[in-house]
């Protein structure tokens, strides 16, 4: 579990070193970035999906989806 | 699938008359009265079918059909300082019937949870100060169902950077839920096999609390990504009163796993622009709990700009999972055993889940509504590797 645990803190950690290179990209030249289908997350059409894989899968989290509240007993 | 569709026409109906009622906004103009903003409404009608059910032990039917309304209405203003408010309502429903919850009482064919509505309301607030790209939120939500009782509340911040390409975001949440304990007919006191149903009761307390934190950076113009972890808890009654075990002595239990559950899902996503027709969704999630199990999450979704407003996104979701080691199958669970579940969910499985979807958002609105913004549709088909498949159809609109 710990080993798990470092290794997906030092991947993020390279990550954002990786990251910090990255150039200034100004509001007038983001029209790609802001294109509806470039969204970082789940979409309102994703909802039930999520919901129901939540539900028939034993793990959930870190897709900007709920983590609990609401029982899926069935 | 009929009702799906005729409850998704007269919610429209009713959005379409609502937002014909609302003077066409100037978006340069930052008003101080709280303006509707957004109306978005999801329908989804879902179905699976498999032969593992929990109710019964890992064996039989787990046929089961959702259909979903969510309703999401948004109000925006800006305050005295210049920030934006918005306040999000939301209102959902679903019903469900289930074969499995129907041998709570394995003599009844049909008894009181062979069918059931969830609601779930909720409402957040955020406060945006644009200037110093910062933006703090609260919400609070309910969800209320015949055997289940969650409420929720969050707080959360989110930090821009200074040249505004990446942002920092930190969400808790915490969940408080009762759990109503519905046991197996035949484990109630009292039960003298008669078919005589003892109603016993009481609930009994389900915590959550999820911390979630993501970093998102622009890398260039056409390329941006999010990396995400959570780190959740849960204490209290995790496992499910009518899920019955079967020993390998043919007695028959009820679930009973930890009342202590940690999950560690990191996951990371990188969008990307090629030329101006193709974008690639790719996702990964690493997930692991100290109930041993363990799974790996990629997903990958390719819209296609067929124009500027209609585009085609076919996706797909592999998913592969360790087993709990609080599972064995149907009669393979002993005496022995301190905890012990025939929930399948909690087994080792792959499972693939791909389909396609529909966007379409022309300037003068869909067809030709300037309230209707934007419509959406999707299909998927999700299957198991343990003999259980289904499937799920959704439509968004999105009216202003």
């Amino acid at each position: 579990m710990r080993k798990n645990i470092f290794r997906s803190l030092l991947f993020s950690v390279i990550s954002l070193l990786a990251l910090s290179s990255c150039s200034t990209v100004k509001a007038y030249q983001k029209n790609r970035l802001n294109d509806a289908e470039m969204v970082l997350g789940n979409r309102k059409i994703e909802k039930t999906e999520n919901s129901f894989q939540t539900y028939r899968e034993g793990s959930s989290g870190a897709n900007s989806g709920k983590t609990g509240g609401g029982c899926g007993c069935n | 699938m009929k009702k799906i569709f005729l409850s998704a026409a007269a919610m429209c109906a009713m959005l379409v008359a609502v937002a014909q009622t609302t003077a066409v906004k100037d978006s340069s103009f930052k008003s101080r009265k709280l303006k509707l903003d957004e109306i978005s409404l999801v329908s989804s009608y879902y179905r699976q079918n498999g032969d593992h059910a929990s109710v019964t032990g890992g064996i039989g039917s787990e046929k089961l059909s959702d259909i979903a309304n969510v309703i999401d209405i948004s109000f925006i203003r800006h305050d005295n300082k210049g920030r934006k408010n918005t306040l999000a309502a939301e209102f959902g429903i679903d019903h469900y019937t289930s074969a499995s919850s129907d041998q709570i009482d394995l003599k009844a064919n049909t008894s009181a949870s062979h069918a059931d509505t969830r609601i779930y309301p909720s409402a957040n607030w955020t406060v945006e100060d644009e200037n110093k790209g910062r933006t703090y939120g609260v919400g609070v939500s309910v969800s209320s169902e015949y055997d289940y009782l969650s409420l929720g509340a969050n707080v959360s911040f989110a930090q821009k950077t200074n040249n505004k390409n990446g942002e920092f975001s930190a969400k808790f949440q915490a969940f408080l839920d009762q759990v109503t304990l519905i046991t197996p007919v035949e484990l109630r006191p009292g039960y003298n096999n008669s078919g005589k149903d003892n109603r016993n009761s009481g609930t009994a307390a389900r915590n959550t609390f999820d911390l979630s934190l993501s970093y998102s950076q622009i890398i260039n113009q056409r390329l941006q990504v999010l990396l995400s972890g959570d780190a959740v808890q849960q204490n209290g009654y995790l496992s499910l009163p009518f899920h019955r075990v079967y020993f390998k002595d043919n007695s028959v239990h009820q679930e009973k796993v930890p009342d202590s559950r940690t999950k560690i899902p990191v996951g990371i996503r990188a969008n990307y622009f090629a030329g101006d027709k193709f974008i690639f969704k790719t996702y990964y999630r690493f997930y692991k709990d100290n109930f041993g199990i363990q799974s790996n999450t990629g997903s990958l979704e390719m819209p296609v700009k067929i124009n500027p407003f209609l585009s085609i996104s076919p996706f797909y979701r592999y998913y592969e999972q360790t087993a709990s080691k609080y599972f064995a199958p149907y009669a393979t669970h002993t005496a022995a055993d301190e905890y012990y579940t025939s929930n399948y969910d909690f087994s080792k499985f792959a499972s693939n889940f791909f389909g396609i979807g529909f966007r379409s958002a022309p300037p003068k609105g869909v067809f030709g509504n300037r309230h209707l913004k934007s419509a959406e549709m999707r299909y998927g088909h999700y299957s198991k590797n343990v003999q259980l498949n289904s499937d799920i159809i959704s439509l968004n609109l999105n009216f202003k």
